[in-house]
């Protein structure tokens, strides 16, 4: 296993340095480090000087991939691409790269506890209501619970996230006036701003989740060793949560591992209408901020939660089914 | 400090040792000096050296010795060794003693004492400044950008970016008085009623940030934000329009008391149009020009401001006739003189917009006719380079935009782009029509015909002038404005100018927006303008009526939930009972005991 993880850990430096070269180029197609620099300064009368002294500064005064104006190697080591890329994979994050953004490593730190608060408890929920919805339709299979059940499943999973943001804020902020509409307080403070984020977030994921595993589910009761189960008197929710889940739990390993990243990282979308200053509200400032310092290193600690995500769900393989072999 | 000793430390409040001394002379000069370095951002420095003796000169001096003193350090280190202005005098500052402050201006520059009254000659003392450029200060991010020490009414107490800033009253503050001279309106409103008491009136400011409009449109009409958005005098207009638009909600804001106070602010929006452009510009011979100018007043005319702020409320205002809004010296804006003569008629003592008959002629005179070229009878195909999001309100604008320039048989395309290319198009001089605008840094009318002053052009020289309009005649006349105070001469210079700049149209005149505040009925002393930024000392928070209201307009409504409660335990009721049915459940379908 040792081998096959050293090998995942070699290919997964090879996408970082895709994944990096692809937003650095993607990045200064759109923009310029002058452009950067105008819109960081803001205001009236910026100057050419000030453009200047910024990009000097933020050590955006070199060429981008090739310094013909150096020699030797130097021709491709005095680049902002080669400086910023090995500082990344230094995991020196630096400066961000408007004025007042500061310390990138100190801000990820601060903003991830704001998104664990709010993605942790979601995964856990998420992973159990789905699982516990898709088996409640698996036990009543064939019935009109399972049907409209079904119906539900296809009909939230339909629904834009951002429809259930909307409603939900109209309905328990504004009509029912339950929860607060937005805002976050750091500690046991914030249970009441992110109890709404949750349910919603939940019901917005719980569809198309559920729905995945109820198949997965039903796969599985039409096997042999489940008649067997059955035959052998065990009740329907014996068999269910003994064997059908057990030998279900790969897919759903597959499904719920994949959003690992986004615990960390954060909900772009959720925490932006919920005023909750985690880092996916940090990627949306820095996307409109033109903030490339940020941008590039939010992209490269996703692929990294990505990468470490699936070598983690590939070990989880051989616990979940033990004829699973990594080599 | 050594480097590494700063730690985690990210606040000011966290260190020590605090400490406090009286405000003199010597912080102002230093201020002024401090704008000679390129280390901070300072967008007026071009300005002030043209005017503080010495201060181009200071300049290149600093530059000098911070090169210096920054010799064989990385550039792009965050540390920079202290910059002690101090050690170079500047000939236009000096504090000759504790409590005096000289400043020496070439020439004379009436618009200083604007300046004078804005951040940028706010006092720095030197140790703040030298506290700051301590190693490790600029990366956890202490600056004075984030932690300001100054003199005024409030301190920074806490600073969590993103989230949270909160403000408490300044102990030492002087106290100033809270005026007790305004309009009659004013008085009427009772914003004078706290004449002479010491301000401010509120301990803490708390600012919450928020960036969706939904959830900061919904704490205000829950009494969870006094004010929407301080720095903004917009927020009012919204409000206004969500009245008109449902009886309900203006039912509801009417019984909760909002206050939405308006007045024309001091900023004006406007389509100007590129004088370097081929079709649209100055043109190059004589004809050409005269050929150009009728175009552009053709379209100034079709162009139908009046129906634009009638239809699109929340852009609500008054339409232009010159550059210059309402409240200036030297505007006329909103009398019959005032009238743009190119754009409108007097009738009955109101300007009426002249008919479309007028522009469909000037447009033929142009040399297209039914929006034509009359040589070879292709259309008229103009392009309105515009940037930001095409939202639907946006989309509706653009619809707007086409139809005022079909109006007079011109085709209008529009080039939507983001603001990165807008202002590369901009910079080389490609843009042809644009949408801009202009919010006063003072109130003074050279601070508004300066966009139209040539040696300002964007494409040529990186001013403000988008336009790239250039006119002898308006340029001379701005030179004498520049130093002209109030009064009859330079009343009679602005009329000039701004009949040049009627009679050249490099803008169709759009409108002046309206400012207009959102404020709840507990807060006192507020009134929207972009002049005077530091309202937040001016308010008077009733705190007790904001708990009472605050209480009363959100008590919680559970019978739903319940409602949702029982539903879900009869659900898992008859679910238990059908399971344990089926579990009973024989092969042939009948239930056994």
């Amino acid at each position: 296993m040792l081998a096959y993880i050293v090998r995942r850990i070699g290919y997964g430096v090879l996408v970082l340095l895709g994944v990096n070269l692809a937003t650095f180029i993607l990045f200064f197609t759109v923009n310029t480090p002058d452009d950067m620099a105008r819109l960081n300064i803001g205001g009236k009368r910026v100057t050419q000087e000030q453009i200047t002294k910024w990009r000097v500064e933020r050590g955006y005064d070199k060429p981008l991939y090739w310094n013909s104006g150096q020699q030797g190697s130097d021709q491709l080591t005095d680049t902002i691409f080669w400086e910023r890329s090995v500082s990344l994979f230094k995991l020196d994050f630096g400066r961000a790269d408007s004025e007042s953004a500061g310390d990138i490593g100190h801000q990820v730190a601060t903003r991830m506890v704001a998104s664990l608060q709010l993605a942790l408890p979601l995964f856990a929920l998420q992973v159990i209501v789905s699982t516990l919805f898709a088996l409640m339709l698996v036990m009543f299979r064939h019935t009109r619970l399972d049907f409209w059940g079904v119906v539900l499943c296809v009909l939230m999973l339909s629904i834009s996230s951002l429809f259930y943001i909307i409603v939900g804020q109209f309905v328990f902020s504004k009509m029912l006036r339950l929860a607060p509409i937005s805002g976050y307080a750091p500690g046991l403070d914030s249970v009441k701003f992110l109890l709404l984020p949750i349910a919603l977030s939940l019901l917005a994921r719980l569809g198309g989740e559920a729905r995945l595993y109820r198949a997965m589910f039903l796969e599985e009761t039409s096997k042999d060793y489940v008649r067997t189960a059955r035959a052998k008197g065990l009740s329907e929710p014996e068999v269910l949560r003994r064997h059908v889940l057990r030998n279900a739990l790969i897919p759903i390993i597959t499904s719920a591992g994949s959003y690992l990243p986004y615990v960390f990282l954060g909900s772009l979308v959720f925490e932006s209408f919920f005023g909750i200053p985690g880092l996916g509200a940090y990627v949306i400032d820095a996307i409109s901020g033109q903030d490339f310092a940020i941008v590039r290193t939010m992209v490269f600690l996703g692929s990294v939660l990505y990468i470490a995500t699936y070598i983690v769900i590939d070990i989880a393989y051989t616990w979940a089914d033990p004829r699973v072999r990594l080599a | 400090m050594k480097p590494g000793e700063i730690g985690e430390r990210r606040s000011p409040l966290q260190f020590e040792r605090q400490g406090t001394r009286e405000l003199v002379a010597e912080d102002f000069v230093y201020a002024i000096k401090r704008h000679a370095t390129t280390r901070i951002t300072t967008p007026i420095y071009g300005i002030f050296s043209e005017y503080v003796i010495g201060l181009k000169a200071y300049g290149d001096l600093i530059k000098a010795e911070d090169a210096k003193l920054r010799q064989g350090l990385d550039p792009a280190s965050l540390d920079k060794p202290f910059l002690d202005f101090r050690r170079w005098p500047l000939a236009g500052a000096s504090a000759p003693d504790k409590h005096t402050l000289r400043i020496r201006i070439a020439g004379k520059y009436p618009q200083w004492k604007y300046w004078m009254a804005m951040t940028f000659l706010a006092p720095v003392p030197w140790e703040a400044d030298a506290f700051y450029a301590q190693p490790g200060m600029a990366a956890n991010a202490m600056s004075l950008d984030i932690w300001p020490v100054g003199t005024g009414p409030y301190m920074m107490a806490e600073y969590v970016q993103d989230r949270r800033h909160v403000l408490k009253r300044n102990p030492n503050y002087r106290g100033v008085a809270y005026p007790c001279e305004g309009t009659p309106a004013d008085r009427a409103a009772g914003l004078l009623a706290d004449c002479g008491k010491p301000t401010p009136f509120i301990d803490t400011l708390v600012f919450q940030i928020e960036k969706e409009a939904v959830p900061l449109k919904a704490k205000f009409r829950q009494g969870y934000l006094d004010v929407p958005q301080i720095e903004r005098t917009d927020d009012g207009v919204e409000f206004q329009v969500d009245m008109q638009d449902s009886e309900s909600v203006k039912r509801e804001y009417t019984e909760k008391g909002f206050k939405f106070p308006s007045t024309v602010d001091l900023s004006s929006w406007f389509v100007g149009f590129n004088m370097l452009d081929p079709v649209i510009g100055r043109g190059d011979t004589p004809e050409q020009q005269a050929k150009n100018r009728k175009m552009r007043q053709a379209l100034s005319i079709a162009i139908d401001w009046e129906e634009f702020v009638r239809i699109f409320p929340k852009k609500g205002g008054e339409p232009a006739m010159g550059p210059l809004p309402a409240g200036l010296f030297g505007s006329r804006h909103g009398t019959v003189e005032g009238a743009n003569p190119v754009t409108h008629v007097v009738q009955d003592g109101k300007a009426v917009r002249r008919p479309l008959a007028d522009a469909k002629r000037l447009i033929a005179e142009a040399g297209y006719p039914e929006g034509r070229d009359a040589r070879t009878g292709q259309p008229l195909v103009l392009n309105y380079d515009f940037y930001g999001q095409a939202t639907p309100e946006r989309k509706a604008e653009f619809d707007w935009m086409i139809k005022q320039f079909a109006k007079i048989g011109v085709q209008l395309e529009i080039r939507a782009t983001d603001n990165n290319q807008f202002q590369d198009k901009v910079r080389k001089g490609k843009h042809q029509i644009f949408w801009s605008g202009w919010l006063a840094d003072y109130p003074d009318a050279e601070n508004f015909l300066f966009l139209l002053y040539g040696p300002n052009a964007k494409s040529r020289s990186d001013g403000e002038n988008t336009s790239n309009y250039e006119n002898p005649a308006f340029d001379k006349l701005y030179a004498q404005l520049k130093l002209l105070d109030d009064g009859p001469e330079k009343q009679k210079v602005i009329d000039e100018m701004v009949r040049i700049a009627q009679e050249d149209a490099p803008w169709t005149f759009g409108y002046f927006p309206y400012a207009s505040g959102a404020y709840q009925p507990w807060l006192h002393n507020a009134k929207p303008s972009i002049m005077v930024r530091d309202t937040g000392r001016y308010y008077r928070v009733d705190s007790a009526e904001r708990a009472r209201l605050q209480g009363e307009w959100n008590r919680p409504v559970w019978w739903p939930m319940i409602l949702i409660g029982l539903v879900l335990i009869a659900g898992i009721a008859w679910g238990r009972h059908a399971f344990r049915r089926r579990e009973r459940l024989n092969a042939r379908g009948e239930v056994v005991a």
